[in-house]
């Protein structure tokens, strides 16, 4: 009876956005007098971070500090229609949607601000930290403040803008399968490595290393927060979860933490990241989005890594320490598979 | 430990930018971390009431009488909720893009199709005073035969789940069981191959486990509106549907969300919603209704279980010439979501893999068990077990190393993918070059300069001649009416259109093609 350790690997790629497309997003951008923006959007943060991605496509397009910038979700009667917070869409369908509100925000305040410097509006740039001057000439300038006030009780313009995004909805061949399903895929390749208790068919992880290519990081740590937490759901997809243990038979479901079995601080491992950019040509600074893919590659490489500690194969989800001990019985015995 | 490699693709990026690229602290950051941050069950609104549902004990059951006396004088209690008091008891989600048939009840009439369905509603002044008239009232159940095993449910007298779907498979294209996918001739390439492999693989369903269970809480307020504070993942999606389900405008909503403590997929259903605006509009008074820990768990929609079959063929030199996957959604008792995850799985195969001949016939089938929805990976999760355990399996039995094995087989720049449409913007191979360096796991030097933007398109650009299959004709477009209909004039159809003729044979070349046909999407103009 020993521990046995071995590594498995698995590649992914993922579509980002609901399927086939058809999923808009609308956006509204508007600034108050002082030249602070409200974002008014209809989706959801579930945690994921959609307040604070949408907060800094908007500060970035605008031209403004991430602070003057707060975003208003979700309610009905002021945000505009949203599909939903699901299918990887956020950053990508919303991020646009709010990139093209912010842009039309910002002509206004070109325009507004152009008026107030007597100069043409293509002449100007913002700092990013407030204010906006004139190209190649930092002295000429005016802070958003101003030209908000300026633009509501004197210019009487409103310094606001709309956005949507919207993929068009592609048909299904129904003989080939013939399709558009996305227009950008994010992509990963983990490798897990495990230690298998061949008395008792645990498993436990030891560690994992990844590569995750996501179009832009717009939020580096956000990012790793998806990655990370994402990773230990693949973990316990993998080696805990399910609410039918002896599916198809659905008896003996869970009904609370205690019966149904998740990792614990004890079960985390080191998980080492890599992010790469290839920017999407219709992302919003070419970003797709991280969500749901970053749990797919741990399930497969777990199953890897234990057939590469003992050969068995684990071909049924999830991997409990009953299913894991059956096998290497049936085997015979565990066999360590040449070390990675 | 997350390091950004910025030196790969760099010229493909500006990154010369203020705010994008920051790891900005999150907007809601201290609200969350000090537990000040508003969610739906922070609104205690006077006089609320409580909202709690009897469930079938039964998996499949036919309903003889449902008796409500003894609970409509229990103590604490408002009202009692049963089928025939909700506008429009049948409904199916993805009504709202046109996608399939109204299938399930909000409150089941006739019959119960899972453990667990919904079939009466109380509303009382506390959840302890509507839970004891729950066990007040009595259900006279005729247990029926219950199928629990996809494959089983296909087979010839099997018992029928769900009458909408009288051979217990959602049907596509108004024709087909399931959804196909051909590219290339499988049978030629497993002919031509050194090794076919044929392996099966099976996911149990999984809960969403959220921190925070379903729930909403439905206010009566001015003009005859309502104000709906809900865990929703989809504001819209859920008030739509609301909107339906309860037969009145859409604007007779104002729902508020935005704050939810986790859904991963969960929170799209719209489980608690319906009932608790039909609570306030039968009471006049505030109705939460919130799913406790034991209901979300098993009644609250898992992510489906899957059975996956895959038969490869492969070549000595490790190159994949043939992959034919047959693959069967469990989409419990109603169709949910589960039939939408099939067509994004069949447009997800054969993996991020450039192969000649690819085969794909994937179900969603009808069982008496808890309704499944979406998850995290919704359509693609299983599948990428199933593909990425059979990759490594097909390796070991080439002799080639599995990270080389994934390489050489990589999807590139230009190659022409299974659904037809040419691959771009690829990085699959830079995520397997960057996954060994970080694991240290060696890879031979040809194989290190290898790259997703060299070496695709030309052959790998061209769909083999794929054989044709009979073409059945279809039927007359119809959604069936079912007896929980009880507003039949609401729910007409549109005359059906008339029989398409079968389509002409498919031209080899791809051609891009957008637009609504099957699916017409539109909020706001569904079916009435």
């Amino acid at each position: 009876m020993a521990k046995h350790r071995g590594r498995g690997i698995a590649s992914v790629n993922y579509p980002i956005g609901m399927n086939l497309g058809g999923d808009p997003s609308q956006a509204l951008v508007h600034s108050n007098p002082s030249g602070k923006f409200t974002v008014s959007l209809s989706s959801i943060d579930l945690g994921q971070g959609m307040k604070s991605v949408t907060r800094q496509i908007c500060a970035e397009t605008l031209g403004v500090p991430v602070e003057d910038v707060y975003v208003d979700t979700a309610d009905s009667d002021t945000g505009p229609h949203c599909m939903g917070s699901f299918a990887s869409r956020g950053t990508h369908r919303v991020g646009n949607a709010v990139m093209a509100a912010a842009k039309e925000a910002r002509g206004v305040m070109m325009e507004a601000a152009a008026e107030e410097l007597e100069v043409n509006a293509a002449d100007l740039d913002t700092d990013g930290r407030g204010n906006i001057h004139v190209k190649g000439a930092p002295h000429r300038s005016i802070s958003t403040k101003d030209v908000a006030i300026a633009a509501q009780f004197k210019q009487g313009k409103t310094i606001s803008g709309r956005g949507i995004f919207l993929v068009p909805l592609s048909e299904v061949n129904p003989e080939t399968g013939e399709m558009s399903p996305a227009t950008c895929y994010a992509h990963a390749c983990l490798v897990a490595e495990v230690e298998v208790d061949d008395e008792t068919g645990e498993v436990a992880m030891v560690r994992m290393d990844s590569a995750y290519e996501l179009g832009r990081a717009l939020n580096p740590r956000l990012v790793e927060q998806q990655l990370v937490g994402g990773a230990w759901m693949g973990i316990s997809h993998a080696l805990f979860e399910t609410p039918e243990p002896y599916y198809p038979d659905p008896a003996h479901g869970p009904r609370d933490f205690v019966e149904y079995l998740m990792p614990g601080p004890g079960d985390i491992c080191p998980h080492d990241i890599a992010v790469l950019e290839r920017p999407a040509a219709d992302g919003p600074f070419g970003a797709k989005g991280p969500g749901e893919m970053c749990a797919n590659p741990v399930l497969p490489a777990v199953a890897n890594a234990i057939f590469n500690a003992v050969g068995v194969r684990m071909d049924e989800l999830p991997i409990t320490p009953e299913k894991v001990l059956r096998a290497i019985k049936a085997q015979g015995g565990a066999r360590p598979q040449a070390r990675r | 430990m997350l390091e950004l490699r910025k030196d790969i693709f760099a010229d493909e990026r500006d990154d010369n930018l203020k705010e994008i690229g920051k790891g900005t602290q999150r907007q809601d950051m201290l609200g969350h971390v000090t537990g000040t941050s508003t969610y739906f069950d922070d609104h205690k609104l006077q006089g609320m009431l409580h909202l709690k549902v009897l469930r079938s004990p039964h998996a499949h059951a036919r309903l003889r009488r449902i008796d409500t006396m003894e609970a409509e004088r229990a103590p604490g209690v408002r009202r009692i909720i049963r089928g025939a008091d909700v506008p429009i008891n049948l409904n199916t989600l993805l009504s709202l893009i046109n996608f399939g048939k109204d299938d399930e009840p909000s409150l089941a009439v006739d019959k119960v199709r899972y453990k667990g369905e919904p079939i009466v509603a109380v509303v009382a002044d506390s959840p302890r005073e509507a839970y004891e008239a729950l066990a007040k009232v009595r259900v006279d159940y005729e247990p029926l035969p219950a199928v629990f095993d996809v494959e089983e449910a296909l087979k010839p007298g099997a018992p029928v789940v769900n009458e909408t779907y009288p051979k217990n498979t959602f049907v596509y294209h108004d024709v087909y069981d399931h959804q196909k996918l051909r590219f290339g001739d499988v049978e030629r390439g497993f002919a031509e191959a050194d090794h076919v492999l044929e392996q099966r693989y099976q996911m149990s369903p999984i809960e969403h486990a959220p921190t925070e269970t379903n729930g909403s809480i439905a206010a009566p307020d001015t003009n005859g509106r309502y104000v709906v504070y809900t865990s929703t993942q989809a504001l819209f999606f859920s008030l739509d549907t609301c909107a339906k389900i309860l037969d009145v405008p859409s604007n007779t909503f104002h729902f508020i969300g935005g704050t939810v403590g986790g859904g991963f997929g969960g929170k799209v259903d719209t489980l608690t919603e319906p009932l608790a605006i039909l609570g306030a509009m039968l009471t006049g008074r505030p109705v939460r209704y919130q799913l406790g820990r034991e209901e979300e768990m098993q009644f609250g929609s898992p992510r489906g279980a899957e059975r996956i079959y895959i038969k490869d063929g492969v070549m000595r030199d490790g190159r994949i010439v043939a992959r034919k996957i047959r693959a069967y959604f469990d989409s419990g008792a109603y169709t949910r979501l589960s039939s939408y995850a099939v067509v994004k799985c069949v447009a997800h195969l054969p993996g991020p893999y450039t192969i000649p001949n690819v085969h794909g016939d994937v179900y969603c089938v009808f069982t008496n068990r808890t309704p499944a929805t979406a998850m995290r990976g919704f359509g693609v999760t299983a599948m990428d077990f199933a593909l990425e355990c059979q990759m490594d399996k097909l390796a070991h039995l080439v002799g080639i190393d599995p990270m080389e094995f994934r390489i050489l087989n990589a999807y590139r720049d230009g190659d022409m993918k299974a659904h037809r449409r040419e691959a771009k913007n690829t990085a699959l191979i830079e995520c397997v070059q960057v996954a060994a360096e970080k694991a240290k796991w060696p890879l031979r030097e040809e194989v290190k300069r290898m790259s997703s933007r060299t070496d695709g398109g030309g052959s790998r650009a061209a769909i083999s001649p794929t054989p044709r299959e009979p073409v059945p004709q279809r039927a007359a477009v119809s959604q069936q009416r079912t007896t929980y209909d009880r507003a039949p004039a609401a729910t007409v159809q549109p005359p059906p259109p008339a029989p398409p003729t079968p389509p002409p044979p498919r031209p080899q070349a791809p051609s891009p093609s957008h637009g609504a046909t099957r699916f017409s999407s539109v909020f706001g103009t569904r079916r009435r």
